[in-house]
């Protein structure tokens, strides 16, 4: 970057660290607002929609499924992994943006990492429903029981994910937490009665001194170089689901960083989705600016530049490998009978995202917009192109067989989604949603800077940031 | 036994680090500073030592691989070994996933749990907040006059001539 100046005005408009406090928390302390409760009532409708879905299939059994002797993973572990790896961006954002200091993580990582919480939920619940038999699902623990004790077979891929994404979740959920504690803090500290209780219980006595500071911020430091490689480990492990197996379309070397860098560009996907609706809802504007969202689509097309690149090497590997029966899962895969399912994702996952290459696309919102929920699709086909095709035509003709999906399946899918927006606008509601305690750390070191090199500081952001300055001029207005 | 504790509110860093400067100076001890962010630079000039939640982070870790490591050996080597497709026993490659794992959780669960019990940031506790400003835009010094011989007036000078809003002072029991 030509200016080191640029990222580090990370807010828009010359704020206080009043201004920022008042910013951040007035939301939280006002009613909801009509928007939000039409928002809610969709989301719990959505998640009745599959509360009832659920119940239904746990009750009569998975055979309300589409599966068939052939096909026995297809809709649910599309779902499953599209979620986890929806999961990704948030932890990438705290932790890898965090070790790499880039500062304008600081707007968008407290939102984006209740958004990784909340994807890994939605994830888990599909392997809960596959079991058939949710209320064993402790059988997937080692855990003395009177059954021997018949211990987990430790060399399953299926077994490696419970502990992958149970420590993943741990890990992010209670990261997320540490650094909410200041901010609860200071919403205590706002707050009276009853709202002055329950908050003073959930910040721990937090005063800001600044020993705690100090480990606080070691803690930070510690749990970003842990996470990081937590992180690419999860969807690697997810990748060897497929991986380990020797079924021709799954058994490639090359998944692990296909897997990773595919859960990354999704999770990006939807920060950039969430985070643009929740900037106009939640008026936001000068915290997520047009530079944060340059940011992300920037990350996107270089994610879904080297998701194109995987998909091309799996052809190539099948194509070299000289092996029929990968040749042809691949052939299969685009001309087969659901070959528009691989139109839909190539065409949602390569082509479009190469758009984010010009300035005028990265700053009009809409188009960003859109291109975010079409990058969301096409993620979640590439799941399904290479779960079901792989499986739909094996080795064996008479034994093939394809897969339509039924609306059970397809109401548990809406229900998730039901879930995840349930829980997001809840964390909306509830909780400060950008790190206010952050943004006055970066505001005092840019004043800092200021100091030192006024003009380069202050020209920094101007040019790339047209609306901005015309939000200040409303509001002051 | 007792001491006086004075407190003093800035309204800003530069103006919390001037007085933290003209305090030490006068030989006052500095007890803590609190503010709504981290202000870097002040834990040398308040000597507060490095945190040793790296330690515990490394402890954690060894202690999940450990862990991890042999209890996945012993649960199919020893105590019910069960043939899956002919593997080893102790099919160590297969085992180092979840050995990762558990490295991660035991040494990122040290670090979190290790800043809570350190700082004691738990449910139920109180903290030390004496003025609620300064978790939102106000900075605190809190100093004592154990071994400095310094005036009434002239800690009202000092206090003064750095610019803090509001003072105050309590004695405090310590054991």
């Amino acid at each position: 970057m030509d200016d080191p100046h640029a990222f580090e005005r990370v807010i828009d408009g010359d704020k206080t660290l009043t201004q920022v406090t008042h910013d951040v928390f007035s939301p939280l302390e006002r009613r909801g607002t009509g928007r939000w409760w039409a928002g809610f009532l969709l989301a719990v409708s959505a998640l009745l929609l599959g509360l009832i879905a659920v119940a239904y299939q746990v009750q009569t059994g998975i055979g309300t499924w589409g599966l068939n002797r052939t096909v026995g993973w297809a809709f649910d572990i599309t779902n499953f992994v599209f979620w986890v790896g929806i999961g990704h961006a948030g932890t990438l954002i705290s932790a890898v943006l965090l070790l790499f200091r880039q500062k304008w993580r600081t707007s968008i990582n407290r939102a984006a990492e209740a958004m990784t919480i909340f994807a890994v939920m939605c994830a888990g619940v599909f392997p809960l429903i596959h079991m058939g038999r949710p209320w064993l699902a402790h059988w997937v623990f080692p855990y003395p029981n009177p059954r021997g004790p018949l211990w987990v077979n430790w060399r399953s891929p299926l077994l490696w994910d419970v502990f992958a994404i149970g420590t993943y979740f741990t890990i992010s959920a209670l990261f997320w937490y540490v650094g909410l504690i200041p901010d609860l803090a200071t919403a205590r500290d706002r707050a009276n009665g009853m709202r002055k209780r329950i908050l003073a219980f959930f910040s721990l006595g937090w005063d800001g001194s600044a020993r705690t500071w100090s480990r606080h911020e070691t803690a930070c430091i510690l749990l970003a170089a842990l996470a990081t490689p937590l992180v690419v480990s999860v969807h690697s492990v997810v990748s060897t689901d497929f991986a380990t197996a020797v079924i021709p379309g799954w058994h490639a070397t090359l998944f692990p960083p296909y897997f990773v860098i595919g859960a990354v560009f999704s999770g990006f996907a939807m920060v950039l989705t969430l985070m643009l609706v929740a900037r106009k809802v939640m008026h936001f504007e000068d915290y997520i600016t047009q530079r944060h969202i340059g940011a992300i689509c920037k990350v996107l097309v270089f994610t879904g530049t080297i998701v194109g690149l995987a998909y091309l090497t799996e052809f190539f590997t099948a194509w070299y490998s000289a092996s029929p029966y990968e040749r042809f899962v691949m052939l299969n895969r685009v001309i087969g009978p659901t070959g528009w399912a691989f139109g839909i994702m190539f065409s949602c996952n390569v082509v479009v995202p190469q758009l984010l290459w010009f300035r005028r696309v990265r700053n009009s919102l809409v188009t960003v917009f859109i291109l975010s929920l079409l990058v969301n699709v096409g993620m979640w086909f590439e799941r399904f192109v290479i779960i079901s095709t792989s499986l739909g035509r094996g080795f064996l003709p008479s034994a093939w067989a394809s897969y339509t999906p039924t609306l059970i399946e397809i109401a548990t899918l809406i229900g998730s989604f039901g879930l995840f927006f349930t829980l997001f606008l809840l964390f909306c509601r509830f909780v400060p949603m950008i790190a206010a305690a952050e943004i006055k750390t970066v505001i005092a070191r840019r004043h800092a800077n200021d100091d030192v090199a006024p003009e380069a500081a202050g020209a920094a952001a101007r040019p790339e940031a047209p609306e901005s300055s015309e939000t200040t001029e409303r509001r002051a207005a | 036994m007792s001491r006086r504790v004075h407190l003093a509110l800035f309204t800003s860093e530069a103006k919390l680090l001037a007085a933290l400067h003209s305090c030490r100076d006068k030989g006052l001890t500095i007890l803590d500073v609190r503010s709504p962010y981290p202000i870097h630079g002040v834990d040398e000039l308040a000597g507060i030592p490095r945190s040793r939640l790296p330690n515990a982070c490394l402890i954690g870790g060894v202690v999940g691989l450990s862990l991890a490591l042999w209890f996945q050996y012993w649960t199919s080597s020893i105590d019910w070994p069960i043939d899956v497709g002919g593997k080893p026993w102790n099919s160590l490659p297969a085992f180092a996933p979840v050995a990762f794992e558990l490295t991660i959780l035991f040494a990122g669960l040290s670090v979190i749990f290790g800043l809570l019990f350190r700082s004691k940031l738990l449910p139920g506790c109180r903290g030390r907040i004496s003025d609620p400003r300064v978790t939102d835009d106000c900075f605190e010094l809190a100093v004592t006059r154990a071994n400095a011989a310094l005036s009434d007036a002239a800690m009202a000078d000092l206090w003064r001539d750095s610019g803090a809003i509001d003072t105050s002072e309590f004695v405090e029991d310590i054991r």
